[in-house]
């Protein structure tokens, strides 16, 4: 299997389709670039799907070709860790509408050799598995030993279970939600009119110039990437301490606007450093799948029905008590529904200083329960 | 399974092999481990996280929450065993814990330290201080058992609520009592119930 091209890093297909999408329009033909880590067994039952939040990519665990950095989730994929090359065969692909080689607004729309842009079809986080099980399809895998993710992919990984259930043995939704609420509407909303203000947007047709809108974008980076820490985060560090100016270690009030406080140097950094790996279009985007996702809404308003053919797949969730974009709350909907349903459920709520970014970082007891999670699937 | 606690080894002798089982307070899923052994469907409750993290690394199906404000999310008849043991004392309102408990499970099996044990009346009358015992091994400000009972309480009140019980068993320490004066020489016991 090792020599099959389908596998492998910096993979990617263009899948016939067409793929049906939730708004109505048909896609054709699907583009999704993707990673596998592993080797599939001659069974094929130990495929794990990881599936990517908002900004993320299918670089989970191996350099990221625009910023050099390494993969966005070595902490939990990778030799020795709770997802394993060595056991699990490992597909991460990059979601429909993003902009590291799937069909998104940046892609060349067949029709008019330009790219699509805003003409693309809106898309839902439904859409997003569907064309992820299109790829399952053409990797040969039937059904995943897990799928895994938390934020976004955690919604995916919902999704995938309410969707497909009879393809999905075990679950893993960390900081996830089973809809998005006002407020995480709200937040998306202000980054989306960050976007759309800047003059460079032009409708979204700004790819053919090469100047993109990355003012409104790095402002929509920022103002999301407060919505991922917490208050007693930031406090620990940054608290009001100013940026270190010539002469000045301690730094100085600058009476101007420069960047002052050391919170505002490091925000304007993570704007700055984001529009060099992302599309504002692909932003506007999945923001807007994000937003339109409500697991219950499908099934008639009762979260539980959206789990009624689950009950075989083994569900894991994890919160973390700083997490205010995701809270704990959500998490708990999300399992009394799967208690309603019958579904083999744990759940838990970790400690962490970081937010809703705690996912991404070092928390040891989250590689703990996950790994003990998808050994207990695996009969290990 | 020799090194269950007593009361758990009762439940896990008792239990029939492949039934639907919920602990409610399953600490890190001793018991759990055991009835899974036994080819059941056990889930968990447990309200202590580094409990609730050691339960699911051993691949058990646990989450975490509190009986006293969960419960009321499971339907009815969802188990044919809710477990209660030595959580019912420790509860804000264990009145409306046991409601919860008989409607989600067809039989439930409680067990509690009783409060009426020879040696816990003896610290009480005689030395005129709270009872510090194997069975209630903390001082009155940290004990979590804020709502004591007796074994004869106990009986009241199933009584009262118009509760069956199956079966009764009566411990000090790990030897079993007989049903006799069970409430002056037994420091445990475990009930099973039904509506």
């Amino acid at each position: 299997m090792t020599d099959d091209s389908r596998f492998g890093l910096a993979r990617s297909v263009t899948l016939a389709g067409p793929l049906r999408l939730d708004g109505g329009a048909r896609l054709a033909p699907v583009e999704i670039a993707y990673e596998t880590y592993g080797t599939l067994d001659a069974d094929g039952s130990n495929a794990i799907l990881i599936c990517h939040a908002l900004t993320g990519d299918q670089h989970v665990a191996s350099t990221h070709p625009r910023t050099g950095k390494a993969g966005w989730w070595t902490r939990m994929v990778g030799a020795g860790k709770p997802i394993d090359p060595a056991r699990h065969f490992i597909v991460c692909a990059n979601v429909l509408g993003s902009c590291l080689g799937s069909s998104g607004p940046a892609t060349v729309d067949p029709a008019t050799g330009t790219p699509f842009a805003m003409r693309f079809p809106v898309i839902t986080i439904r859409d997003m598995v569907r064309a992820q099980a299109l790829l399952l399809d053409h990797l040969g895998i039937g059904t995943l030993a897990a799928a895994v993710g938390g934020s976004m992919g955690g919604m995916q990984v919902l999704q995938w279970a309410a969707t497909y259930p009879d393809r999905v043995r075990s679950a893993v939704v960390i900081a996830g939600a089973a809809r998005h609420s006002a407020q995480n509407i709200a937040f998306h909303e202000v980054g989306r009119q960050a976007i759309m203000a800047d003059p460079k947007w032009r409708s979204g047709d700004y790819y053919a110039d090469g100047d993109p809108p990355a003012a409104g974008l790095a402002v929509a980076r920022m103002a999301a990437h407060i919505t991922y820490l917490s208050e007693a985060g930031l406090t620990e560090k940054f608290g009001r301490r100013l940026q270190k100016r010539p002469g000045r270690e301690d730094g100085a009030k600058s009476f101007g606007f420069d960047a002052d406080f050391q919170i505002e140097s490091y925000l304007r950094h993570q704007g700055i450093s984001f529009v060099d790996r992302f599309d504002a279009n692909s932003y506007l985007y999945i923001t807007r799948a994000m937003d339109y996702f409500d697991l219950a809404e499908e099934h008639g308003g009762l979260l539980a029905t959206a789990f009624a053919g689950s009950k075989k797949t083994r569900f894991c969730l994890v919160s973390f008590d700083t997490d205010w974009l995701y809270p704990t709350a959500e998490s708990r909907a999300i399992v009394h529904a799967l208690n309603a349903a019958g579904a083999p459920v744990s759940f838990m709520e970790l400690s962490s200083p970081f937010g809703h970014d705690a996912f991404l970082l070092d928390v040891p007891e989250l590689n703990r329960v996950i790994d003990g999670f998808l050994r207990a699937g695996e009969g290990i | 399974m020799s090194e269950l606690r007593p009361d758990l080894a009762i439940i896990a002798d008792h239990v029939a092999p492949a039934s639907r089982v919920l602990d409610v307070g399953c600490g890190d899923g001793e018991l759990m481990d055991v009835l899974r052994a036994k080819g059941c469907d056990a889930r968990g409750i447990e309200i202590d996280p580094a409990n609730v993290s050691h339960a699911v690394g051993r691949g058990l199906s646990v989450v975490q929450g509190d009986a006293d404000t969960d419960l009321v999310n499971y339907p009815d008849n969802a188990f044919d065993y809710a477990i209660l043991s030595q959580t019912l004392q420790t509860a804000r309102a264990p009145d409306k814990v046991l409601t919860e408990l008989m409607r989600i499970g067809r039989h439930a099996f409680v067990s509690f330290p009783n409060f009426a044990y020879w040696r816990v009346r003896l610290s009480l009358a005689w030395g005129g201080r709270m009872p510090v015992t194997p069975a209630l091994p903390v001082s009155w400000y940290e004990t979590q058992n804020i709502h004591q009972l007796t074994i004869d309480d106990f009986r009241a009140f199933v009584k009262e609520r118009g509760l069956t019980v199956e079966q009764a068993w009566f411990l000090t320490g790990s030897r079993r009592r007989g049903e006799a004066a069970a409430n002056l020489r037994a420091e445990h016991a475990v009930f099973l119930l039904r509506r």
